[in-house]
C-alpha cells in the first residue's frame, strides 16, 4: 500500500509546509465565503431580497462553523453535498408543494400590492395643464437593466428632483451638475445617452415615479410629465374607486383568480395576482370532469408504458444473456461488445434517430417491413413505436445486468440441478431464474421508476402526441410528467400552480414505487 | 475477472465435445445461439448503420438516406464546424464543461460523504443514509417548475448564475451531488479499517487518510462511476432545454435537438454527423471500460 509509507502521511516527519498549506487553503476558503456574502449584501439589501440575504448568510455561517472549527469532523465531509442537496433538490421540492396551493401562472405572478400599483399607475393620464420635466436617466448598475433613477428638472419652476419607483425627492444641488435646465452629471450615477435610452426601451416606458397627485412617467426620450390618476385604492375596503365615474371596483373571483370588477361585471383590468387557493388545484386534477378523465387516461398509460418497458427489455435482455452465456460459443466477447452499443449512445441521439425511423413515407421501419403505417398519426401505433424504441434503448442494459448476474451464480448450483435431473428449461425456470430475479429485482424496480418519469423518451419521440383537435392538452402517448411539463411551460399559458399540484401527485406515486423498492432492497437491513 | 479465468480453464474441456458434435446436434446445442446472436446484433446495429449512412449522404434528407452508406461525403461534418448558425464546437465545449464539472463535483462530494458514512459513527448517521436513499427516489426534474422560478429570481440578483448561463445550469445539476454516496460507500466499506487505523497511529489526520489512502485505492471504480455520470450529464435534455436557450449556450443535447427539430427531414445529415461525433468517443470509452461497467451497474449505478 503506497499510502502506508511513513513519510507520506506522518506530519511529524514532514516539513512544516505540509501543515501550513491546508491552513492557508482553509483561511482562503472561509475568507472567500464570507467575502462573497459581504459583497452581495448591498445589492440584495438594495433590491429588498431579504429572503436571499438570509439564505446567503445562513450558508456562509454553516460553512464557517464547519470549516473554521475543529469540531464535528463528519460534518466537514457531509456539508458540501448536503448543502447542494438541500438548496437544489429539497428546497425546490418544498417550493413545488407550496406553489401547488396557489394559482401561480401567467397573469398571477405579482403580489396583490404590486398588481394594485400596476393597475393604478397604468391609468395615469396626461392632462393639458400637467407639469412637464426635462428628463435625464441615471443608473448605479447596468446601462440596460438598471436600477434606474429619473433626474428631473421642472420646465417652469426649474426645480430639480430625483425620482425612483419609491417616490420623488428634491435633488441635492451640490452633488449634481445642471446645464441648460438638464441634469448632466450626478455623483455615483452614470447618465445614459440618448442612444442608450433608446436601447433600454420598455423598462423606461413603464417606469413610474409616484407623486402626491399622481405619477411621473416618461414622454418621448428626454421629457417626462406628471400625470394624474383617476383611480383611488382604498386599502381598508379593498376597493378601487374611479373618482370620475364614481364606479367602485372590488375583487371578484373568476376561476382560480381574482380581478377588480365593477358591480355590473366589467373588469377594471386583466391583471390578477398570486393567491392561495387551498386544495383547488388537487380538486381540479381529481374531480374536474375533463381533466380527471385526461389524468386517469394518462395515468393508466404511464403505468402500462413503464411496465411494458421493463418487461420487454428484461425479457429480451435475459433471453440473449442466457443464449449467449455458453462457454462453448465462439465470439462471445464480440457479441457482447456489439450488443452494448445502443446503451453507449447518448439517449437523446437514439431517440431523435428513431423518431425519424417512423416517418410514414421514407422512414426505415416502413421501408424494412414493407408496411405503410403512419406511426405517429394514431394513438395505438404511436404507443407501439414508443415501446419499440424504448426496447432498443433498454435491452442492452438488461443484457449486461443479466449476464453479470448469471456469471455470479455458482456453476455448482447448475451442476447440482443437472444431477437432480432438472436440465434445460426446468433447470432454468426452477433454479436459475428465481435466483437471478433476486439479484436483479431492485434494478427492475429502479428501471420502472425511471420509465415512470421518462420525460425525454416521450418528448423527443412524439412530444406526447398525437393530439386530437378537441383535446390539445393531453396527447395519445403523454405520460404524467410530459403532460405536467406542457401544463407548466406550454403554449396555452403557464399554469404553474396546477402543474405543481400534479408534480406533487407524481412525487407521491414515485414515493409509493420507492416504498416497493425499499422492500426489495436489502439496503435497509444493511445500514450499519 | 474470476469468470474469465474460469472460462479459460474450461475451454480445453469444451473443445473435445465440439469435435464430436454432428451438424444437427451442433445446431441445437450451439448453432442456434449464433443465429440469435447475429439477429440481436443486427437489431442493435441497424440504427447505428443508418446513422453513419445519413451522416455521409450529401443530400442529408430522410428520402435519400439508405441503410447502408452509398456515398462518402464529409460535407455535413464540414458544415458542423463552419456554419455559425449551428456552432457544434461551441456546443461540444459547453457539454464538456458541464459534464466535467458535474462529474468532478458529484464524485468529490459523494466520495467525501461516503467517507463520513463509512468511517465515522455519529448521531443521525442512519437517518442520514436512509433519507439520502429516499430523496434520490424523487427525480429532481419533477421540481423543474420551482427550479425555474427559483433561478429566475436568483438571476435578478446574481446574473452570472441565473437562467441561460452555463454556471447556473451546472449548479442545478450539482444538486444531485450525493447521488453516488451509496455506491462509493460500498467500496469504502470493503477497504479494511485496519489500514486507516495504522495510518492514524502513524499520525495521519482524517483528511490525509481520505486523500492519501482511501481515495487512491478506489480510483478505478471512481473512473467507471464517473463515466456513467458523464454520459448521464451529456444526455440530460429536459433541464438544459429550459435553462439554456441561447444558441451559444446550448449543450450537445439541446443543440442537436434544435437542428433536427428545425427541419426533421432535411437536417438529418448534419444531425447524424453531429450525433456520430458525440457518440463515438462515448462508445469507445464504454468498450474500454466494459468490464467495470457491468460491475458498477449491478451495484446500482444507472445511466441517465
Amino acid at each position: 500500500m503506497p499510502g502506508m509509507r511513513k513519510g507520506e502521511v506522518d506530519p511529524l516527519t514532514s516539513g512544516s509546509s505540509r501543515i501550513v498549506w491546508p491552513l492557508i487553503l482553509k483561511v482562503l476558503f472561509v475568507g472567500t465565503v464570507i467575502g462573497t456574502a459581504f459583497a452581495l449584501t448591498p445589492t440584495l439589501a438594495g433590491q429588498k431580497s431579504w429572503f436571499f440575504l438570509a439564505a446567503i448568510w445562513t450558508i456562509a455561517a454553516i460553512l464557517t462553523a464547519t470549516y473554521a472549527t475543529q469540531r464535528a469532523i463528519p460534518a466537514k465531509y457531509l456539508v458540501p453535498g448536503t448543502l447542494m442537496l438541500a438548496l437544489f433538490v429539497v428546497y425546490p421540492i418544498l417550493l413545488t408543494g407550496a406553489n401547488s396551493f396557489t394559482n401561480l401562472g401567467d397573469g398571477t405572478r405579482s403580489t396583490k400590492e404590486e398588481a394594485v400599483a400596476q393597475i393604478v399607475n397604468a391609468s395615469v393620464v396626461q392632462t393639458p395643464d400637467a407639469p412637464r420635466y426635462n428628463l435625464s436617466v441615471g443608473t448605479t448598475g447596468s446601462k440596460t437593466e438598471g436600477p434606474f433613477t429619473f433626474f428631473l428638472v421642472q420646465q417652469e419652476t426649474k426645480e430639480a428632483f430625483a425620482g425612483t419607483e419609491e417616490g420623488l425627492e428634491p435633488l441635492d444641488a451640490g452633488s449634481a451638475t445642471i446645464e441648460a435646465d438638464k441634469v448632466t452629471a450626478v455623483d455615483g450615477y452614470t447618465i445614459l445617452t440618448a442612444k442608450e435610452l433608446n436601447a433600454v426601451g420598455d423598462p423606461l416606458k413603464e417606469f413610474t415615479v409616484p407623486t402626491d397627485n399622481g405619477a411621473i412617467r416618461q414622454l418621448g426620450i428626454s421629457t417626462a410629465f406628471e400625470g394624474t390618476t383617476t383611480l383611488q385604492y382604498d386599502e381598508d375596503a379593498d376597493t378601487i374607486t374611479d373618482t370620475v365615474s364614481g364606479v367602485v371596483y372590488s375583487p371578484k373571483l373568476s376561476g382560480d383568480r381574482e380581478f377588480f370588477t365593477a358591480p355590473d361585471g366589467t373588469r377594471l383590468s386583466d391583471q390578477s395576482w398570486k393567491a392561495n387557493v387551498g386544495f383547488a388545484n388537487y380538486k381540479k386534477a381529481l374531480t374536474d370532469d375533463r381533466i380527471a378523465k385526461d389524468f386517469f387516461k394518462i395515468f393508466v398509460w404511464t403505468v402500462v408504458f413503464a411496465t411494458l418497458s421493463v418487461i420487454s427489455t428484461f425479457a429480451l435482455g435475459l433471453f440473449l444473456a442466457v443464449t449467449l452465456n455458453d462457454s462453448r460459443l465462439r465470439g462471445q466477447k464480440v457479441y457482447r461488445a456489439l450488443l452494448i452499443m445502443p446503451y453507449a449512445i447518448p439517449g437523446f441521439i437514439s431517440l431523435l434517430l428513431w423518431s425519424s425511423f417512423f416517418n410514414k413515407d421514407f422512414g426505415l421501419v416502413n421501408q424494412l417491413t414493407g408496411l405503410d403505417v403512419n406511426w405517429f398519426q394514431g394513438a395505438t401505433t404511436a404507443k407501439i413505436a414508443v415501446l419499440l424504441t424504448n426496447l432498443w434503448m433498454g435491452f442492452p442494459y438488461m443484457f449486461l445486468v443479466c449476464t453479470g448476474a448469471l456469471q455470479a451464480l455458482s456453476g455448482e448450483l447448475k451442476e447440482a440441478a443437472k444431477i437432480d435431473g432438472a436440465s434445460g428449461w426446468m433447470g432454468f425456470s426452477k433454479i436459475t431464474f428465481p435466483l437471478l430475479l433476486v439479484t436483479v429485482a431492485p434494478l427492475l424496480v429502479a428501471t420502472f421508476a425511471f420509465n415512470f418519469n421518462n420525460f425525454t423518451t416521450i418528448y423527443l419521440l412524439t412530444e406526447g402526441g398525437p393530439f386530437t383537435p378537441d383535446n390539445p392538452t393531453a396527447g395519445g402517448t403523454d405520460i404524467l410528467i410530459s403532460y405536467t411539463i406542457r401544463l407548466a411551460f406550454g403554449a396555452g399559458g403557464q399554469q404553474i400552480g396546477f402543474a405543481s399540484a400534479i408534480s406533487v401527485l407524481l412525487f407521491l406515486i414515485t414515493g409509493l414505487i420507492a416504498a416497493v423498492q425499499f422492500r426489495y432492497t436489502k439496503a435497509l437491513e444493511d445500514v450499519n | 475477472m474470476s469468470t474469465q479465468t474460469r472460462a479459460k480453464t474450461k475451454t480445453p474441456k469444451a473443445k473435445i465435445p465440439r469435435v464430436r458434435l454432428s451438424p444437427g446436434r451442433w445446431f441445437t446445442e450451439i448453432g442456434w445461439r449464433h443465429l440469435v446472436g447475429v439477429l440481436a446484433v443486427i437489431f442493435a446495429l441497424v440504427p447505428i448503420s443508418y446513422l453513419v449512412s445519413a451522416s455521409l449522404n450529401p443530400l442529408g434528407n430522410v428520402t435519400t438516406t439508405t441503410l447502408i452508406p452509398q456515398t462518402f461525403d464529409l460535407v455535413h461534418f464540414k458544415a458542423l464546424f463552419d456554419d455559425p448558425n449551428n456552432p457544434f464546437p461551441r456546443w461540444a465545449l459547453n457539454s464538456i464543461i458541464v459534464c466535467m464539472a458535474v462529474v468532478f463535483v458529484q464524485l468529490l462530494f459523494s466520495a467525501l460523504g461516503a467517507y463520513a458514512f463509512s468511517r465515522f459513527r455519529f448521531t443521525g448517521r442512519r437517518a442520514g443514509l436512509l433519507s439520502l436513499l429516499l430523496i434520490q427516489m424523487f427525480p429532481q426534474f419533477l421540481a423543474i417548475v420551482a427550479l425555474f422560478t427559483m433561478f429566475t429570481s436568483i438571476g435578478e440578483v446574481v446574473p452570472a448564475i441565473g437562467l441561460n448561463t452555463l454556471t447556473g445550469y451546472i449548479i442545478v445539476m450539482c444538486g444531485n451531488s450525493l447521488a453516488q454516496v451509496w455506491l462509493i460507500k460500498g467500496f469504502f466499506d470493503a477497504i479494511p479499517r485496519s489500514l486507516d487505523e495504522a495510518a492514524t497511529i502513524d499520525g495521519a489526520s482524517h483528511n490525509q487518510v481520505f486523500f492519501r489512502i482511501i481515495l487512491p485505492l478506489v480510483t478505478p471504480i471512481l473512473a467507471t462511476c464517473g463515466l456513467l455520470v458523464f454520459v448521464g450529464a451529456l444526455a440530460e435534455f429536459l433541464m438544459a432545454s429550459i435553462f439554456l436557450t441561447d444558441t451559444s449556450k446550448k449543450t450537445l443535447a439541446t443543440g442537436l435537438y434544435g437542428l433536427i427539430d428545425a427541419d426533421k427531414s432535411n437536417n438529418l445529415g448534419i444531425f447524424a454527423a453531429g450525433a456520430l461525433l458525440t457518440a463515438i468517443p462515448v462508445m469507445a470509452l464504454f468498450l474500454y471500460l466494459q468490464r467495470f461497467i457491468v460491475g458498477g451497474m449491478t451495484a446500482g449505478g444507472v445511466k441517465g
